[in-house]
């Protein structure tokens, strides 16, 4: 013991309201951002679940209704497709880029070097740095009728299969997707190459030494040595596809029908437009659970073996 | 083929050329990926450049550029109304959130009192949590607070949803910061707030950095909230005020375009004079995350 905390403990004050005293300090750090946590997020949780079981429009009284939101976003058609369109933009903006990443690290690997490697890398990152708002507007505008996609299919020779992409019953939503992975491609694929860097390249030495072709170095060497790098990438995109909103409400705004509309955006319409704050809420409940659902396993597989 | 050869063949001759044919074709992807990334700019800027009101075709240079789209968009928007308020929204939440979440993320990692282990479980529990699942009773709340379509409606809340991430990342920094160095400040008698001060806050800027560009970007670029809680587009980010112009502007593509280019203007160029910064804090962003 020092002197000093002798001096403190044994003259000025007892040992356990040091300790006291000390916890009291400790806890006067860790307040002000518990506080602030809990009045936005801890308390609209619980006022989420709460409100999810009444049927209320926000202005007048509300009736308690149990569990029956729940049963209406869990079983109604409109409903299910809502959350559908959810699991369906995942193979997009989760697929393309981590896909397309996975390609162009195995390919570049050692080469992004140099004046060349660092114009690439603040160029693929923009799209990470532009609200989503003006990603999905550029793109609303390429995917028009007389835009450039259509331009550019139209100098292939394809023009028969030229339409307004976004307003199409079968190719909005993949459309909305292509937006999504456009914006998450970039991000990925400098985390991939970023890992694929740090993998040991006296292992592919030895590889291409016992002759392994150019799968079995992908399959052994750069899929294991990247497991976490894939993990972010899965849980980062999988996490803007449930939880889409910008893109859609800029792009589609949900239509045409209900074929583009995600469970942020019906969240909402219901909660904003149709005065159904119950079913928002059971929704709303149902769409973080989800994303829950979904990262924890992916977080669980990825995690690097200690 | 004999063992030597197997040895040889790869060390010798090929040594050079395989790695140039790499170099080539790692710079063909590359190029195709930057072409791809940067043509919905391409044809955004061409379509703003064609005469305002009418459908120009894909891409293709306008015979006559209307460079005065930029200025009607610029002054129908009320662009310098709303980069004011975009900034005193980012200064109200940045500058807040960033200190009181590391703060805490001291307080949990270094301090430690009883219980704090549970408290962060409770702020990593907030990780994952997509902003629509509590807009509905953010905006009750918001408006039972009487700060309905204020600025401070989109700062507050944005302040609470930072927390998990500042805490989280700012434990991680504090958590590998050795012992020694605040027992050394203990023994010349610092108090607590004194070595957070003096020995944490000047060994974490680099975290504390990385923190407050990601949360600017975050708070610049936020849609959801603004449109919920803010009825004004003039009091909202610049982000959530494209979307009460698309409404507006929505079938006049050379004026939206124009006015979509200078909405993500200030956060490009902030993002080309810090690159280095914005993509070690967006990769490491990622990861921690």
């Amino acid at each position: 013991m020092s002197l000093a905390d002798s001096q403190r403990s044994g003259v000025v004050r007892s040992p356990t309201s040091v300790r006291g005293r000390a916890a009291l300090v400790a806890w006067a750090f860790i307040v002000p951002a518990f506080i602030f946590y809990a009045t936005f997020v801890l308390v609209p949780i619980g006022m989420s679940i709460y409100y999810s079981l009444l049927r209320w429009d926000g202005i007048g009284k509300a009736q308690f209704k149990g569990l029956s939101n729940y049963l209406v976003v869990l079983s109604e058609s409109d409903f299910l497709q809502i959350l559908a369109n959810a699991f369906q933009l995942v193979v997009y903006f989760t697929v393309i880029p981590v896909a397309i990443g996975l390609g162009v690290a195995s390919a570049i690997r050692n080469h992004l070097g140099g004046r060349f490697g660092a114009t690439a890398r603040t160029i693929l990152f923009i799209p990470q740095v532009i609200p989503l708002v003006a990603a999905g507007i550029a793109w609303s505008w390429m995917l028009a009728s007389d835009g450039v996609v259509n331009q550019a299919l139209s100098l292939l020779g394809l023009g028969s299969i030229t339409r307004g992409w976004l307003g199409d019953f079968d190719f909005a939503l993949p459309a909305v997707g292509l937006i999504g992975a456009w914006v998450l491609l970039g991000l990925c694929t400098m985390l991939l190459v970023t890992g694929i860097a740090r993998i040991d390249p006296s292992l592919y030495e030895a590889a291409r030494i016992d002759g392994a072709s150019a799968w079995d170095e992908f399959r052994w060497i750069t899929l294991p040595g990247l497991r976490q790098e894939i993990g972010v990438c899965v849980t980062v995109t999988v996490i803007a596809a449930l939880a889409s909103f910008d893109i859609v409400y800029i792009a589609t705004g949900g239509g045409p029908g209900i074929q583009t509309t995600v469970p942020g955006l019906e969240i909402y319409r219901l909660a904003f437009a149709h005065r159904q704050v119950g079913l928002a809420s059971a929704l709303a409940v149902v769409l973080m659970l989800l994303v829950i659902l979904c990262v924890l396993p992916i977080q669980w597989l990825t995690r690097q073996p200690k | 083929m004999s063992a030597i050869a197997a040895l040889t063949e790869p060390r010798t001759r090929p040594e050079t050329r395989p790695a140039q044919v790499g170099t080539i074709t790692a710079r063909a992807i590359l190029l195709a990926l930057m072409f791809v990334t940067l043509m919905p700019f391409v044809t955004m800027f061409s379509a703003a450049l064609a005469p305002s009101g009418t459908y120009p075709p894909g891409l293709q240079w306008p015979a006559n550029p209307q460079w005065q789209n930029f200025v009607d968009a610029f002054q129908s928007a009320h662009m310098d109304q709303l980069l004011l308020s975009s900034t005193i929204i980012a200064l109200g939440v940045v500058p807040v959130s960033v200190l009181i979440g590391t703060m805490a993320g001291f307080g949990i990692a270094k301090l430690a009192p009883k219980g704090s282990k549970v408290v962060y479980l409770l702020f990593v529990l907030g990780l994952t949590l997509p902003f629509e699942g509590i807009i509905t009773p953010l905006y009750y709340e918001v408006k039972a607070l009487g700060i309905l379509n204020t600025k401070l409606a989109i700062i507050l809340p944005l302040i609470g949803l930072y927390m998990p991430f500042s805490v989280y990342w700012m434990r991680a920094h504090f958590v590998n910061v050795p012992d020694e160095m605040s027992e050394a400040a203990e023994i010349d008698g610092a108090t607590a707030w004194q070595q957070f001060w003096r020995v944490q806050v000047p060994i974490a800027r680099p975290a504390i950095l990385s923190l407050a560009i990601l949360q600017f970007l975050w708070t610049w670029n936020q849609f959801l909230l603004p449109i919920v809680l803010v009825e004004v587009p003039l009091e909202r980010t610049m982000a959530g005020a494209l979307g009460a112009f698309q409404g507006q502007w929505g079938t006049n593509i050379p004026l939206l375009c124009a006015g979509a280019l200078i909405i993500l203007a200030p956060t490009v160029a902030l993002f080309l004079v810090f690159q280095r910064q914005f993509v070690a804090a967006l990769l490491q962003g990622a990861v921690k995350g």
